[in-house]
């Protein structure tokens, strides 16, 4: 039994060591150019009482081009390491008859929940595309108990869907590592608690397309990566 | 009270039973045009409920997808009543045995179209809404047939057939082989056009006549990333992204929808060299316009698109 308490008490110190050699990564993401306008939605009476924008919301745009909505996660660098799965699940909500958020990261088996804020009936459609992700299709009344979902393979842009409300989708990106983020409405993002080393890291706009940036993360401090799409 | 083969209020039941058909699989597409087929997660039942209990302010004219699709499964189900009657009148009143029994095989086909429609829905399938789309046309041109058979129109027909009349027919030695090959064609074109709307991909190719602007498109990988990646936000929807063999599938169509315009034109002109058959040269030439209109109705959906 002391053998294995040393074990633990080893194990539990590699863990420690490898957080406290580590970084955040931080940035911000912009959009250059007139995006396209947004289509208008066709709203129902209940949703059309509720929804915020009543228009697609393919690009959020801030008015000096911060861009929300990119998803932001290492690529590369992480290769033969595991992490544990996060015990706190991620939440989606459905209000205004829109998923929030729009673009989300979740670890491979976290629990997603998704909540229905609304005053209407939705159903939470997840489509995964990757084998080995079950698809599910699930009635949510209004203010009903969250419904919970998880998935096992990496995947990303794992869809969302409610067939109601055809406009209405979510995508989620399943990763092995918890080192991922999403650009907020300033167009800024935060990878926090990196190990020190070389990654290299790829920005994602679902319209705007993808790049990628080689980052050193330092033992101490952090690193900085801004990233810019053109308008398309 | 015995059997006969003239029947007229069973054939005007033919007839309505047909019509409704005609106006279920109307609504089958603007489930499918809507994305709508999964907005009843379960089945038999609806969000629990028996079918048919399920309040009416809950989906009567809300506009939402369960609106669509649970209009599908009500009007499905008075298909199946309906069929089921008519199934039952053939087998009581028809006298010809054949008719009768397609009047059973319409009845299974209607039981078999709803468990399809169901197992979709609860299966997660898309495969199965492929042939349910096609045996959904299958059933109506069956539906469609019965009542023809009940007809007037039959009875001379079939009289001119076996000589028995002044009015017998002959038809050019190449009408018949191209009807029936026009005829299949148009059953494999129904597949292919099933496959496509079940694939939720929505227009593989968006323009008509040229493809892409070109006559045959490219399907590389990094033509294929680029359309894609313009393809988000064309629509609300944001359909999934096209494939290169969604891309042939497409133009398979396109071609083979060419195939039956020329085949069935053949018809319309084969029929009218012969003796005595200008009747079937009449309904010739009311196939070939309902082909035109299928064909424009096809070019206007990519164009209003």
């Amino acid at each position: 039994m002391k053998l294995n308490r040393r074990w633990l008490m080893l194990a539990a110190l590699v863990a420690s060591l490898q957080f406290i050699s580590a970084g955040d990564i931080t940035g911000k993401i912009t959009l250059k150019g007139t995006p396209p306008p947004e289509k208008d939605l066709p709203l129902d009476p209940q949703c059309g009482k509720i929804h915020p924008t009543k228009k697609t919301k393919f690009y959020v745009v801030g008015a000096n081009g911060e861009l929300a909505d990119t998803f932001i996660y290492v690529k590369d660098g992480l290769t033969g390491k595991t992490f544990p799965v996060p015990e706190k699940p991620a939440l989606i909500d459905q209000v205004g008859c829109e998923y929030a958020p729009y673009v989300s990261g979740v670890m491979v088996n976290q629990r997603i929940l998704v909540r229905n804020s609304d005053p209407v009936l939705h159903n939470v459609h997840p489509i995964p595309a990757v084998a080995g992700n079950k698809e599910a299709n699930i009635a949510q009344l209004p203010k009903a108990k969250d419904l919970e979902f998880s998935f096992a393979k990496e995947e990303q842009f794992l869809r969302f869907k409610c067939d109601v409300h055809p406009w209405m989708f979510s995508y989620v990106t399943v990763l092995s590592h918890p080192f991922y983020a999403t650009s907020a409405a300033n167009g800024t993002f935060k990878i926090e608690n990196l190990p020190a080393g070389k990654y290299t890291i790829e920005a994602i706009h679902r319209k705007a397309g993808k790049q990628t940036m080689e980052v050193e993360v330092p033992a101490t401090g952090g690193k900085e990566a801004n990233f810019t799409f053109d308008a398309k | 009270m015995g059997r006969s083969r003239n029947n007229p209020a069973l054939t005007v039941f033919a007839v309505l039973t047909a019509v409704s058909t005609l106006f279920l699989i109307w609504i089958g597409g603007v489930v499918t045009s809507h994305g709508a087929g999964m907005a009843v997660p379960d089945w038999p039942t609806t969000f629990g409920y028996n079918m048919f209990a399920f309040p009416l302010s809950e989906w009567f004219f809300t506009g939402t997808g369960i609106s669509k699709e649970h209009s599908h499964r009500i009007v499905a189900s008075v298909i199946g009543f309906l069929t089921t009657i008519l199934a039952v009148w053939l087998w009581v009143k028809e006298e010809r045995r054949w008719l009768r029994w397609l009047g059973v095989i319409a009845f299974l086909a209607v039981s078999a179209q709803g468990v399809l429609g169901g197992l979709r829905v609860t299966l997660y399938k898309d495969e199965l809404g492929i042939f349910h789309a096609t045996l959904a046309q299958i059933f109506f041109v069956l539906v469609s047939s019965i009542a023809f058979f009940q007809t007037k129109w039959w009875r001379k027909l079939v009289e001119c057939r076996s000589g028995g009349s002044s009015e017998s027919v002959e038809f050019h030695r190449w009408f018949r082989p191209v009807m029936l090959a026009a005829t299949i064609l148009i059953l494999m074109q129904l597949v292919l056009g099933a496959s496509m709307r079940h694939q939720h991909a929505g227009l593989a190719v968006p323009d008509f006549p040229l493809a892409y602007g070109k006559v045959w498109p490219p399907t590389d990988a990094a033509f294929l990333a680029e359309v894609n990646r313009a393809r988000i936000g064309a629509d609300h929807r944001d359909f999934l992204p096209i494939t290169a063999a969604q891309v042939h599938l497409h133009m398979a169509h396109r071609m083979t929808a060419l195939v039956i315009l020329v085949l069935v034109a053949t018809c319309a002109v084969l029929s009218r060299k012969g003796e005595k058959q200008e009747k079937v040269a009449r309904f010739a030439t009311g196939w070939l316009f309902l082909i035109l209109a299928q064909a424009s109705l096809g070019a206007y959906t990519v164009w209003s698109n």
